[in-house]
């Protein structure tokens, strides 16, 4: 039922935005739910990663916006480190398709094939910013 | 009248319901006859794959050091009733299996298989001192075997070596069994959708 109210409420809210879009001319990335976001996190990649720790991958509080591979106290991998820059939802969204392809010889190897569940999980990635 | 809406007290009916057939696998095991034969997956060649698929193996090899130190810790926690921590004492059987043939498969290709993180480390990570009833340890536990369960499933498409796919298979719906059964456990729901793992 839920469902059905926020895939209609979406769709409106794509329609202005689609509208701002042709007006303004400003890219916008489709933001994705980050209630079933939550959902699909622990069910994806609640094996390996949580918000708070280090376990098998690093923790993942203010992912969004963060240097790559800068969680304290991780065992990064040379391969990821290689990388520069912060992540943005749109290298998020990336590395979500591959990580090996983005850093080969990375320790992670799980990819989200689906755009909407990567979608949605960047939004709950993105709805847990740093703690102050 | 009282329990109706109780969802641990409802979790634990139902997992002395299922407590019966945990009973029945548990005398199998004890009888010596599994229902099937260990794996006996090999790796021979070193190749840049074979590295990929090396690197695969550890995380999961991690993933069952937690998976092991998270089922010692919450069962000697004195939260787990009879019934239950018998039940847990098998799942923690097979996640230590599990180690062992990853641990093997990574030393026979020639990799130094990860060692497990300290109990004060995985007690930290894990929160495990949030842990105050039995109910609160199978919802857990559940929370574990599910994204195991997925990171196996998920990392299939990943190895090289089609052996290796059949153990990850093999691995993969061991904790999605682990997880069929703490999940009505603890009451949890099913999704309506197919495929419940990827
Ligand atoms: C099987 C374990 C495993 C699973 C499952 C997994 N990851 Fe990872 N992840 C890792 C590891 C290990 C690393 C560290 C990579 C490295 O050092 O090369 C990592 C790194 C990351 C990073 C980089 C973080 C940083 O600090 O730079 C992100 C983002 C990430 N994972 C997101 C996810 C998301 C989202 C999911 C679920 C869809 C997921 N991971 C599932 C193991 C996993």
């Amino acid at each position: 039922m839920r469902r059905h109210v926020n895939a209609h409420a979406r769709t409106a809210i794509g329609a202005v935005l689609a509208t701002c879009l042709l007006v303004l001319a400003i890219p916008v990335q489709a933001a994705g739910d980050a209630a079933a976001g939550q959902a699909l996190y622990q069910a994806k990649c609640g094996g390996c990663h949580s918000l708070e720790a280090n376990r098998i991958g690093p923790a993942h509080r203010g992912v969004v916006g963060r240097k790559i591979a800068s969680a304290p106290g991780f065992a990064y991998s040379p391969a990821i480190r290689k990388l520069t820059g912060i992540w943005t939802t749109a290298r998020l969204d990336q590395w979500l398709q591959g990580p090996q392809k983005m850093a080969p010889g990375s320790k992670m190897y799980l990819n989200v094939p689906d755009q909407t569940q990567r979608a949605n999980i960047i939004a709950w990635l993105a709805a847990n910013p740093a703690k102050r | 009248m009282t329990d109706t809406f109780d969802p641990i007290s409802l979790g634990r009916r139902a997992l002395f319901r299922t407590g019966g057939m945990a009973a029945a696998g548990l005398g199998l095991a004890s009888l010596g006859a599994p229902l099937m034969a260990a794996p006996k997956h090999t790796m021979h060649k070193k190749s840049s794959a074979m590295e990929g698929d090396i690197g695969v193996l550890q995380g999961a090899l991690a993933l069952e050091h937690e998976g092991i130190a998270a089922y010692r810790i919450a069962g000697g926690s004195g939260l787990l009733s009879k019934g239950v921590l018998d039940v847990a004492l098998v799942f923690l059987g097979h996640h230590q299996g599990h180690r062992d043939s990853l641990a093997k498969l990574i030393s026979e290709a020639g990799g130094k298989p990860v060692e497990p993180k300290s109990d004060a480390e995985y007690i930290k990570a894990l929160n495990i001192a949030s842990l105050k009833s039995e109910g609160d340890v199978v919802k857990f536990a559940a929370g574990l075997e599910q994204g195991a369960a997925n990171a196996y499933v998920g990392q299939v498409a990943a190895l090289q070596d089609h052996q290796l796919a059949h153990l990850f298979a093999q691995l993969g719906t061991d904790e999605a069994v682990h997880w069929a059964i703490l999940n009505n456990a603890a009451g949890g729901s099913i999704a309506k959708a197919p495929y419940l793992f990827g």
